[in-house]
């Protein structure tokens, strides 16, 4: 991505992602220290050194926008509006929490206002999920984006590839940040997939990919402002691969012996807010006098949540037997911000068949490319149908040949990230730019 | 009034409902142009169009997602799984995801997942099978198993409007089989309630969906013996109308259950606790089940046949109930 082609980031904007980040830290930092005195009930974990993705990503959404964080994206969450309160009674269990005591960490969410979809522990499924919610915000016309986070294990799961390949068939408005922090739990990602980029799966499923500095905040603000821009044009969905590191265990148990101590410490060197300070400072953003007001900001709410959650009760026992089905009416009801008529009958009436523009040709060079080199090369087809709302989706042509017309030929370049065959002719592959500040 | 199929009276929901609400969409497995692999949902995509009428690719887990999601900003997604045999492909997001979704944090999911289901046709081991009690045995989701196509409109069209996650099984050895006379108009049965479909004094018999119909063959058997078999055809399994099982139960003093399901943590199991815990006194005899065997359901026409429960066994059970 060309970094110039974005506009600047403002003197505001600036302030606003160091004191979310910050705001991140303070809250996870209070809470390793609930952790300590025993007041978490469950596991806790830690976004350290990963903040400048979830404050980053979210920034770039609007009010109107949807999330689903994952467990280290609490800075994600307060960007979008949650309040630190909620954060802490959540992981102590308190009756006071979104989901009054029912489930811990960052599993809770809000429909209505917030528009944040809870999480579950398995990984990979909020991709489909979110997928649904970017079908149904097209469906009622509201041009919403869908955000979430996967880390770099949760890709090798099949709701992964179901969800992502989904979202690519729909064209649907998601943004999807791989979070590649080095580590699933113990493992290191090269025991976990054989390939260095995991944005580069985003070739096969025929979507838009970015690879970031997961440790430069404007960075992921402007890439992930760039991937909603996309998608509210009708372009998505847009992959983010981050690079980043986990600097803690995989929770609070966990010390984390297995990673090496120079690894800890080379990204130590690049933690993601001393180095926006050091930038914001240089740039004369942040003066003594301004970042002492942020964080005296961040304190006050922090300690004010922190007492509140404190003396906040436990649920009532007899709660666990409430709510397994909803009685009442729906939270949300559908909001149309189209015609209902174009949905409705007679106008909604078409002629239920296929479409295909073209007709499937044996094509001997695409046999003799693929025997020689692998297919990471490939790039996103030109006719993939776009959203189905637009009548075009039957054209199936990307469907009924995946990988679209271009055949594949030639040798992929070292990294595996660019084609050096042929690009396809009318939309060019979006190929992988360079990580920002390493190597 | 007209003669239609148990097929017929879904189509006729899924249309009707999707005429009456925009919030209704559909997607699966070659819903649309094709009509599905029944042709459950021929004739949608022309009338609503790509946008509400949506083919998927091949992906439970992705289909139960995204449907999931869509019910989220207020939409009533209807899913088709071409067999209910590969809703194991999606059990992660149905169990963990859709059913638990209110109960944690208070978001209702309206959608109904609907897919053919049980024996009989010699589908074979994966196109066969009734996997009902692994999501019975689920909080949070409803599972609605009709056996008569009045009863599958009116279920259906209850399942659509309702605001949460409803498991629609629809027998496909019942699918073209079965005719009502239907009512025009619009009509819903609700979920959660039990049916007598034929009174009797004698002996109970709980049963649902195709296991319904060998029932009442049973009692016409029973009848000729001068025992009077009452049938109480269960229609929803989560929420159970316990209330209609214990009725029953009082009134005949005893109880068999029969279910195509296997007979280990099938619900005769859970039915009879229910009983014993509820209505022991009520009891003149043990409580009895008839059921299929605890085995994949087999592929040859014999092996199917003694895999699945016959009328002979219901008379045989039935008999020796009426004689305890």
């Amino acid at each position: 991505m060309d970094k110039k082609a974005n506009p600047a980031v403002t003197r505001e904007q600036q302030l606003d992602l160091y004191r979310f980040m910050f705001l991140n830290r303070t809250v996870e930092d209070t809470m390793t220290n609930l952790f300590r005195q025993n007041k978490i009930v469950g596991g806790l974990y830690s976004s350290l050194g990963q903040e400048a993705i979830s404050v980053g990503t979210t920034y770039a959404l609007e009010k109107r926008d949807w999330i689903a964080p994952m467990i280290r994206n609490i800075g994600g969450l307060l960007v979008k509006g949650v309040r630190p309160r909620d954060i802490f009674t959540q992981h102590m269990a308190r009756y006071t929490s979104p989901t009054l005591g029912k489930d811990g960490t960052s599993h809770f969410g809000d429909l209505k206002n917030l528009h944040i979809v809870s999480p579950i522990s398995m990984l990979g499924d909020l991709i489909p999920v979110m997928t649904g919610v970017a079908m149904a915000g097209r469906y009622l016309g509201q041009k919403i984006v869908a955000l979430t986070w996967i880390g770099d294990g949760g890709t090798s799961t099949g709701a992964f590839h179901e969800g992502v390949n989904l979202a690519a068939q729909q064209r649907a408005a998601l943004v999807l940040v791989i979070e590649n922090n080095g580590w699933a739990y113990s493992t290191p990602v090269g025991r976990q997939v054989p390939i260095e980029n995991l944005a580069d799966r985003a070739k096969a499923y025929g979507c838009r990919a970015f690879i970031e500095d997961g440790n430069d905040v404007e960075a992921m603000f402007t890439t992930a402002r760039e991937a909603v821009r996309l998608c509210r044009a009708g372009e998505g969905p847009v992959i983010i691969e981050a690079k980043t590191m986990r600097m803690r265990g995989h929770a609070q148990h966990d010390p984390a012996e297995y990673v090496p101590k120079e690894m800890i410490e080379s990204w130590k060197r690049r933690d993601p807010i001393a180095m926006y300070e050091k930038r914001l400072a240089a740039a004369g953003v942040l003066t003594d006098q301004k970042k002492a007001e942020i964080l005296e900001g961040i304190h006050a709410v922090v300690q004010e949540d922190l007492a509140f959650a404190e003396n906040s009760p436990f649920p009532p026992p007899e709660l666990a037997e409430s709510a397994i089905y909803c009685e009442g009416a729906l939270l949300v009801e559908p909001q149309w911000e189209r015609p209902v008529a174009e949905v409705t009958p007679p106008r909604s009436s078409v002629k239920a068949e296929w479409h295909k523009t073209e007709f499937d040709e044996f094509q001997a060079d695409a046999i003799e490319g693929a025997g020689a080199v692998p297919s990471s090369g490939r790039a996103p087809s030109a006719t993939i149908p776009r959203a189905s709302g637009d009548g075009a989706q039957h054209e199936l042509v990307g469907a009924s040949r995946p990988g679209g017309t271009v055949p594949l030929r030639g040798k992929t370049t070292g990294d595996g990230t660019k084609p050096a065959g042929r690009t396809p002719s009318k939309r060019p592959a979006k190929s992988a730019p360079p990580v920002r500040g390493r190597k | 009034m007209a003669l239609v199929t148990l097929l017929e009276g879904i189509r006729q929901a899924l249309f009707e409902e999707m005429e009456r609400d925009p919030a209704v969409v559909c997607m699966g497995e070659d819903i649309g142009v094709y009509g599905g692999a029944f042709k459950v949902t021929a004739g949608l995509l022309e009338r609503f169009g790509w946008e509400r009428v949506i083919d998927t690719p091949i992906s439970e887990t992705a289909i139960i997602g995204a449907a999931c999601g869509m019910s989220y900003l207020g939409l009533r997604p209807v899913c088709e799984l071409q067999f209910v045999d590969f809703i194991a492909c999606c059990f992660n997001q149905l169990t963990n995801f859709v059913a638990k979704s209110y109960y944690l944090w208070g978001a209702p999911v309206p959608m109904v997942v609907r897919a053919p289901s049980g024996g009989g046709v010699h589908g074979g081991p994966f196109h066969s099978q009734n996997p009902e009690m692994y999501f019975a045995h689920t909080p949070g989701l409803k599972i609605v198993y009709p056996s008569t196509a009045y009863d599958a409109k009116g279920l259906m069209k209850s399942a659509i409007r309702d605001n949460n996650p409803v498991l629609f099984f629809e027998h496909k050895f019942l699918y073209r089989r079965i005719k009502d006379e239907i009512p025009g108009g619009d009509y819903t049965v609700p979920l959660g309630k039990a049916a007598v479909r034929r009174e009797g004094r004698d002996v109970s018999i709980v049963t649902y969906a195709a296991m319904a119909h060998t029932s009442m063959e049973a009692a016409a058997e029973l009848a000729k013996e001068g025992i009077e078999a009452e049938v109480l055809d269960l229609r929803t399994l989560a929420p159970l109308d316990k209330e209609a099982i214990l009725a029953s139960v009082k009134k005949t003093n005893r109880l068999l259950v029969v279910h195509e399901d296997t007979r280990f943590g099938g619900i005769a199991g859970e039915i009879a606790a229910v009983v014993f815990e509820q209505a022991f006194d009520d009891l003149d005899a043990p409580v009895r089940r008839v059921t299929a065997l605890d085995t994949p359901v087999p592929y040859s026409p014999p092996l199917e046949e003694r895999f699945l429960p016959q009328v002979k066994d219901m008379v045989t059970a039935a008999r020796e109930l009426a004689h305890y």
